[in-house]
């Protein structure tokens, strides 16, 4: 058995003329629980349905959980739980229909007690007969994950499952799938949220179908080379604008009522700050994620894929 | 082998369950055949009766009142108006008011003692050259008839004699010609056609539109599993129609049922699997059920028109005849006839059933290499 779970180099997708994915490679060993960022329409779906075997590559090639993506995707789909972005469960199924209809397809033995316990776990016994068109967001998502792992796969692709969902739910969705892993699933997960990104072992950024930047959180932090430092209080707001346009400011950015403002040039930073000094107050913080996306973003410049 | 049928099994279920869900077209499904076969099985008539007819006759005398008798008992011909101007003759006849005017000049009967040969005019409505026609066949022989009837006696010479041949004809399978032993049958033939054909395309593009396409392809299921397992519940479905068509077919319009019922439950399950393979086929294509419908109305309409359910189809011309022998309902059509009118075995139709296996043949095929296990 491969190391990695998923190997894919060179890594190519086009619609018509347009490169939606451009020379990915990720090589992502066994039992982690990877964060795949990066903005909307950068990629990331086109990705992982390549991974899955949903689309055909235009160019490159690769390896998921020891099977070629291009010709086994049969034997990787059976391995695989993919959790689409837009919930793809009948609506007018029931929830135990849902499950049993997953399960038939799956040939799992002893249906019957796997649909019972999978809708004990999710303690939605009372409810098993309900329409699942008829569940909240984040239950559907619950029922989601629920099916898409059922089978017990060694790979797991979750496309922006916490997409519109409430906080609550979301740390609940993430325990979820932390405790996955601990039973050696592999877990590449799609997220906008910078709190989940800080929850995975390794993250992979893509912009524009480009991979951008990979690593530990505090790796690709630290490789932006940033200092930020971050001002609250009732003037920040009129700041903001002023502040853009100064030497050694590479970007502003609210994080929610407080200003952050970074540059990689700490010298010309702090001079610059000094001219607001008597109206707030700075403080140096560690440099985010968040903060180091924005600067990778602005770095990445416009998307240049149009006339590929 | 056994994991695909568990997870054609799978599938069927699905459908059979969603199916049960989506009242709406369940009661579509059965609803249309009863409502189809009521409105077009008692509208449809290609023999039609009691025209309007309007009389211009000039003279009375007993020759003219017995052919005028005679026209009204035939029951094609139903006097509406007498009229003594030609020109309220034509405005009727322009306005659609009457099929007919009736003209017999004043002089008739002198002329007609006269051995002058004397002329009635009959001016019909013929546009729809279908609706005009029987009642214009009639025409002479009633004539001739009311002339034997009063032309006796002194003036027995005058009455048209009999032709020197007795020509026999023999109306086989329908004598009275009764324009449902036609229609009724055909009906089956195009319900099962728009049905079928429309719920299929619509189950596989529902779920392109729905994402749950995305879901599917994303588990492990061959595009002969799927294909499978959608079409199964319909043929179902497609034999309940056929039930209650049958039962009606005899019970309300009391169409013969000549022949054996296996041959037509083998034509039936074969022409619903040609549709349904259809069905399929186009949902492959469509990529909205909006798509799948016109696609569905696209196959239509030639079905009924080149198929001669509505106008014989030898009356086509050869390429039209040779477009028509593609659609399944055509040989359908001529095994369904066959089989309730006729008696007809298998054996003469086995042309008719090779004709839709071919086409199942060639559809299906297709149908399985446009289905993609992927998105692009």
């Amino acid at each position: 058995m491969s190391e990695l779970a998923i190997d894919v180099r060179h890594l190519s997708k086009a619609f018509g003329n347009k490169l939606a994915v451009d020379d990915v490679n990720i090589a992502m060993p066994r039992g982690q629980v990877w964060g795949f960022l990066g903005p909307n329409g950068s990629g990331k779906t086109t990705t992982i349905r390549m991974i899955c075997g949903l689309l055909r590559p235009t160019a490159g090639e690769g390896i998921c959980l020891g099977y070629d993506i291009a010709r086994e995707s049969d034997r990787i789909k059976r391995r695989t739980g993919y959790m689409t972005q837009r919930f793809s469960f009948w609506n007018d199924l029931t929830i135990r229909e849902n499950l049993e209809f997953v399960a038939r397809l799956y040939e799992l033995p002893s249906r019957t007690a796997v649909v019972d316990e999978t809708i004990e776990k999710l303690g939605l016994t009372h409810r098993q007969h309900q329409l699942a068109g008829t569940l909240s967001g984040g239950w559907k998502q619950r029922l989601a994950l629920a099916a898409v792992t059922m089978h017990q796969p060694d790979l797991l692709l979750l496309d922006e499952p916490t997409a519109g969902v409430d906080p609550q739910a979301r740390r609940d969705f993430w325990d979820e799938i932390h405790a996955l892993s601990n039973q050696g699933m592999t877990v590449l997960v799609s997220t906008h949220y910078m709190d989940e990104a800080e929850r995975c072992d390794h993250i992979v950024y893509l912009a524009h179908g480009k991979l951008l930047v990979e690593g530990q959180v505090r790796e690709i932090v630290a490789s932006t080379g940033l200092v930020t430092f971050r001002a609250q209080g009732a003037g920040v707001r009129v700041l903001a604008p002023k502040l853009k346009t100064l030497p050694g400011v590479q970007h502003v950015a609210f994080f929610g009522a407080a200003l952050h403002v970074s540059g990689t040039d700490r010298r010309a930073l702090e001079q610059a700050l000094a001219q607001f000094a008597d109206d707030v107050q700075w403080e140096e913080v560690e440099t985010s994620l968040e903060d180091a996306f924005i600067a990778l973003m602005e770095r990445a410049g416009p998307d240049a894929r149009l006339s590929a | 082998m056994r994991g695909s049928w568990s997870r054609i099994l799978a599938i069927l279920l699905k459908e059979l369950i969603q199916m049960r869900r989506d009242r709406l077209t369940f009661a579509m499904m059965l609803g249309i055949p009863v409502m189809q076969l009521i409105l077009f099985g008692y509208a449809i008539n290609t023999d039609p009766k009691h025209l309007p007819t309007a009389l211009h006759i000039e003279e009375q005398s007993p020759v003219v009142r017995r052919f005028t008798e005679a026209l009204e008992q035939s029951g094609y011909f139903a006097f509406v108006r007498r009229t003594v101007d030609p020109r309220e003759g034509k405005a009727l006849l322009e306005s659609g008011a009457v099929s007919f005017v009736i003209h017999v000049p004043a002089g008739f009967a002198r002329e007609l003692v006269r051995g002058e040969r004397p002329a009635i005019l009959i001016e019909a409505d013929a546009s729809d050259p279908l609706a005009a026609g029987n009642a214009l066949a009639q025409a002479p022989a009633i004539l001739d008839r009311a002339l034997r009837d009063t032309l006796t006696g002194p003036l027995a010479h005058l009455a048209p004699r009999p032709p020197a041949v007795n020509l026999i004809v023999h109306r086989r399978y329908n004598p009275e010609g009764v324009t449902q032993y036609n229609i009724v049958p055909g009906l089956l033939g195009v319900i099962l056609t728009m049905t079928m054909v429309m719920i299929t395309s619509i189950a596989m593009t529902r779920e392109v539109e729905r994402g749950t396409m995305e879901n599917l392809l994303a588990m492990p299921t061959r595009p002969v599993e799927v294909m499978l397992g959608k079409i199964a519940p319909y043929i179902l479905v497609g034999m309940i129609q056929t039930a209650i068509i049958i039962a009606a077919a005899q019970g309300l319009f009391h169409v013969p049922f000549m022949g054996h019922r296996w041959v037509l439950a083998t034509g039936v399950a074969t022409f619903i699997i040609a549709n349904l393979s259809l069905g399929f086929l186009f949902s492959t294509l469509a990529r909205t059920q909006m798509q799948a419908m016109q696609m569905t109305f696209f196959f239509f309409l030639p079905s009924i028109l080149l198929s001669g359910f509505m106008f014989p189809f030898r009356g086509m011309p050869q390429w039209a005849q040779a477009l028509g022998e593609i659609l399944p309902l055509t040989h359908f059509l001529r095994i369904i006839r066959g089989v309730m009118l006729k008696g007809t075995d298998f054996l003469p139709l086995w042309i008719e059933f090779g004709a839709i296996g071919i086409f199942i043949l060639l559809v299906g095929t297709l149908a399985m290499l446009r289905y993609r296990t992927t998105l692009d």
